[in-house]
């Protein structure tokens, strides 16, 4: 991250919710919806406070009954043509499930913050990365930060994003759990001048209006369905360039940039790269300096949009390494493999490039990753690079005795 | 002299069987809503039948999103429309299935209430999941055979009764709940004013005969909707704050048989042994509506 001199200045030692929250209210929300659920809840709780507060104007702030209703109910406020906002994590996630397909569907540019949770069973409310991976084809823009400053200056950028006419998706900001939600740390809190410069009024073509009476949601036969298919893939890959382009205007306003679609991280010459999404990054930035300071050639990709899928930004960083270990905060069962890792893999295939790619599926339930573990992980890759691939994908420190 | 009839806004050019309830109910409702108003229409017959891609049938803003949030969506587009400063006059109205509103989206709806929006809701209450195939809901009555409670050997149809599902809404602390039939289109079409013209969260529950899932000829819908009004198994009242507060009455209430009689899905109380018995209990509910509500 580039940090602004003069951002020093204003830091605030605050907790990485309060900071989203903050950055909620400044992008102008006109509904929010709001069900409890740790890590979340000190997002929407702080947006309550702002709300007793009279902070934030034209805005309505919704307690609905459950997830599947906080979701319903931004449908319907986003089709009216408001700016929403929810926040929500795991089980609250998976429960909008039906719903998230819906939002997509009907293009509507719904934000919410994922802080996020391993899902049950068993249940666990610490940190991992299932939870939104598993909603990865529900059609939602998804936007992975590495630390607290990220997380929220995420939220204006996504907007933007978000509420592009060649986009119109809905988007998750998606920040780990506790690692990211809980943590106090000095950071920028929006300024909103500055936010209400870097992003407009939404100001959308087709809201519910009795003044000019239209249809949301019909039914599609055979016959067209299949077109609102096309064109919502065809909306994400407009993203792509909007996503890298935002991230820079933010920058160029604000003074900050946390990378567009990757952010690239001691890769010019690197022999090995990491590759992971969210809060792990920075304690892999943290090995890879002691690997560097030795002299080794190590470097660290960071994925920061997993919807759209960079293949074309991922090939580019990663092609001409020797070796690249894909950390994933996430499993999907029955193939040993997490998603960024079978993603990357798959983006290689037909790029006529044929260097080794080996999967580690870490820190589920909120288990500690430590130095060691990814010094290891740096290990393992070396040997793959001189000697092959032994195993592709793999647990990384799985308690033998528990088994 | 009869009054003039008010102008609906939903097109005749939907895709409903002959003679369909939900498209009358439909109908009605925009004629007591008006045109200032936003629909959101959760899955079922109504949302399939008039809007096929890229057709739709009506003339007020439309919307659905799924089965089971009707209420939740309405919710969101009220607090949008206060937060931009369009609310105005414009009514939020829900309108959806018995399936869709007494099962699937009870809590939805529940939620909306308890929470106070401004806005209406309307069951349409055909009395099954009609458009898969008229499956059995909570609205399905006594005895009624539908393809998932079906009569047999050894079963007179569906064994529970319909939950009383105006008391839950009323217990919500609704400032009026009414009950209405498609067979009384005045009635129905006067209701539904009322209801989007009280502040806060109201509901409708129509009774709306269908002519597919009950087994009855297409042009006799509103018939049937009488005779269910006639025979007292459906009573029509309305509550303000949760008091009864009107009553439609019915002079000489017909013997239920003469609504059974007419329909498919009860004839097997007429030919199995024993059915004698359950058209007794059938009677009996109908006899408890007159008490309770005073229909006499
Ligand atoms: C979550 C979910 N479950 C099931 C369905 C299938 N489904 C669609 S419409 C319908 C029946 C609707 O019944 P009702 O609400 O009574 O309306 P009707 O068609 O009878 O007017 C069902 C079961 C669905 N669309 N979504
Ligand atoms: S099945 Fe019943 S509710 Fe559905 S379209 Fe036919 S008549 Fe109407
Ligand atoms: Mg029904």
């Amino acid at each position: 991250m580039a940090v602004n001199l003069e951002d020093k200045s204003k830091m605030v030692v605050t907790e990485g919710s309060y900071a989203v929250a903050h950055a909620a209210k400044v992008c102008r929300p006109n509904v929010i919806s709001a069900y409890p659920i740790t890590p979340q809840t000190h997002i929407v709780e702080n947006l309550s406070k702002f709300m007793a507060d009279g902070e934030i104007p034209n805005c309505e702030y919704i307690n609905v009954e459950s997830e599947f209703s906080a979701i319903s109910a931004l449908v319907g406020a986003s089709a009216a043509g408001a700016r929403t906002y929810s926040a929500t994590t795991s089980q609250g996630l998976e429960l909008m499930h039906e719903v998230l397909f819906n939002a997509a569907g009907m293009r509507l540019p719904i934000v919410m913050t994922i802080a996020n949770r391993a899902v049950s069973a068993p249940i666990n409310i610490w940190n991992d990365q299932q939870d939104s991976i598993s909603q990865r084809d529900t059609g939602w823009l998804q936007l992975y930060a590495e630390d607290l400053q990220e997380s929220a200056d995420m939220l204006p950028q996504l907007y933007k994003i978000a509420e592009d006419k060649e986009v119109l998706l809905p988007g998750m900001a998606c920040m780990d759990g506790f690692i990211l939600s809980h943590v106090y740390e000095p950071l920028v809190l929006l300024e909103q001048d500055l936010t209400d410069e870097f992003l407009p009024a939404y100001e959308p073509e087709y809201v519910l209006d009795p003044k000019n009476p239209m249809s949301f949601g019909a039914f599609a036969a055979p016959d067209t369905y299949e077109e609102f298919r096309y064109l919502q893939e065809q909306a994400m890959q407009n993203a792509l360039p909007k996503i890298e382009a935002v991230a820079k205007e933010f920058g160029e306003i604000f003074g900050r940039f946390h990378g567009g679609l990757i952010d690239e991280y001691r890769t010019e010459d690197a022999e090995v790269i990491i590759m992971a999404m969210g809060s792990i990054l920075g304690t892999i930035k943290d090995v890879v300096d002691e690997y560097r300071a030795r002299g080794e050639k190590i470097g660290v990709l960071k994925v920061r949009a997993f919807r759209p899928f960079p293949k074309e930004q991922i090939r580019k960083a990663i092609k001409d390494a020797a070796v690249v270990a894909v950390l994933d905060k996430n499993i999907s069962i029955g193939t040993n493999e997490g998603a960024l890792f079978t993603e990357t893999k798959a983006c290689m295939y037909n790029a006529r490039c044929d260097i080794p790619i080996i999967g580690y599926t870490i820190g589920h339930g909120g288990r500690d990753i430590r130095l060691e573990t990814i010094a290891k992980i740096i290990e393992e890759a070396k040997e793959v690079a001189s000697s092959g691939i032994n195993t592709e994908s793999q647990f990384v420190e799985v308690r033998e005795e528990l088994l | 002299m009869s009054k003039p009839t008010p102008k609906t806004y939903l097109s005749p050019g939907h895709r409903g069987c002959a003679g369909c309830c939900d498209a009358l109910a439909a109908k009605f409702m925009l004629m007591g809503a008006g045109p200032d108003c936003i629909v959101v229409n959760p899955t079922g017959c109504l949302e399939v039948m008039t809007t096929p891609f890229p057709e739709s049938a009506w003339e007020v803003p439309w919307i659905h999103s799924l089965f089971e949030n009707g209420p939740a969506v309405a919710s969101g587009i009220e607090a949008a429309l206060k937060a931009l400063g369009r609310k105005g006059n414009t009514k939020v109205i829900g309108v959806g299935g018995d399936g869709s509103t007494m099962d699937i989206g009870i809590r939805s709806l529940s939620g909306a209430f308890e929470r106070g929006h401004d806005l209406t809701y309307v069951c349409i209450d055909n009395e099954a999941y009609m458009n898969t195939g008229v499956q059995r809901s909570s609205g399905t009555p006594f005895d009624a055979s539908t393809t998932t409670s079906p009569a047999g050997k050894v079963s007179f149809g569906n064994p529970r009764p319909k939950k009383n599902m105006p008391a839950i809404m009323a217990a919500h602390g609704a400032p009026y709940v009414a009950t209405t039939s498609i067979g009384y289109p005045r009635d129905m079409i006067r209701k539904v004013k009322k209801a989007t013209e009280t502040e806060g969260p109201t509901y409708i529950h129509a009774h709306a005969p269908c002519p597919t899932g009950w087994g009855f000829d297409g042009s006799k819908t509103i018939e049937m909707a009488k005779l269910a009004v006639q025979t007292c198994l459906w009573p029509m009242y309305e509550m303000e704050n949760g008091e009864i507060t009107q009553v439609k009455k019915v002079k000489n209430p017909m013997p239920v048989e003469e609504y059974l009689k007419a329909q498919k899905r009860f004839k097997h109380l007429f030919t199995m042994e024993g059915g004698d018995e359950e058209i007794k209990k059938i009677q009996a509910l109908a006899d408890w509506n007159i008490e309770y509500f005073g229909l006499q």
